[in-house]
């Protein structure tokens, strides 16, 4: 299970809020499965239904989480227009078996939806999360 | 020349979960077939049928990312640390 503090959640739909009509993305760290550190990352696709991470922004959070201690525990994205459950692509893409995959859905924009999920060799299983 | 080599966790399975391997070579493409070498199936994750590195996978010597140097052909020196980065990617049903 995923331990989410409250305002790592609210961190989460803000970003993506703020981001639609493209898509957010970044990775919260932690340690035993509690999330301690949020980093937002930008987005270098131009295509408003894909992203993809900064790679050089990705090493430098690596580094960060290495010096800190930390794991990766989820990676999170939005979905504006779409629910929150993976898509081809998120499957196809996805070579973190060990992180959640959290994606946060702007379909309805009042009330977005945060959904985790566990995608091991194109498997997609959801995740249990907290939200402290 | 002898660099260390930083694996990805999705990578530890093939390299017996070792965070940091040796290697050898004189450039990125020669360590990776020195890797080939010593933890079979791990070229296929890097590489794509054509040889090339494929487009979600990053990797530095030092802080450099390869694909702004001379890709596979970088060459590597004693004591460069190499670091594999999957990338993180996805998107939306259209």
């Amino acid at each position: 299970m995923l331990t989410i503090p409250k305002h790592f959640v609210d961190g989460m739909i803000s970003h993506a809020r703020a981001e639609k009509p493209l898509e957010c993305c970044g990775i919260l760290a932690g340690k035993d499965g509690t999330v301690t550190d949020m980093y937002k990352m930008n987005n270098t696709e131009n295509d408003p239904d894909k992203y993809l991470m900064d790679a050089k922004e990705q090493f430098a959070v690596v580094k960060d989480m290495r010096a800190k201690g930390l794991d990766m525990l989820a990676i999170y994205h939005s979905h504006p227009h779409s629910p929150a459950r993976p898509s081809g692509i998120d499957t196809k893409l996805a070579f973190y078996p060990d992180a959640i995959y959290i994606i946060i859905s702007l379909m309805d924009a009042e009330k977005p939806v945060m959904k985790g999920f566990f995608i091991k060799e194109e498997k997609v299983e959801e995740a249990v999360i907290k939200v402290d | 020349m002898a660099v260390k080599v930083r694996i990805p966790t999705p990578l530890r399975r093939i390299t017996a979960n070792q965070g940091e391997v040796d290697a050898e070579g004189a450039t990125i493409g020669g360590l990776i077939e020195d890797l080939e070498k010593k933890y079979p199936g791990l070229k296929e994750r890097l590489c794509d049928e054509t040889g090339a590195i494929r487009r979600f996978v990053n990797i530095y010597i030092n802080e450099e990312d390869i694909r702004f140097m001379q890709g596979k052909d970088t060459s590597v020196k004693d004591g460069d640390e190499i670091s594999i980065i999957p990338a993180i990617a996805g998107g939306s049903e259209v």
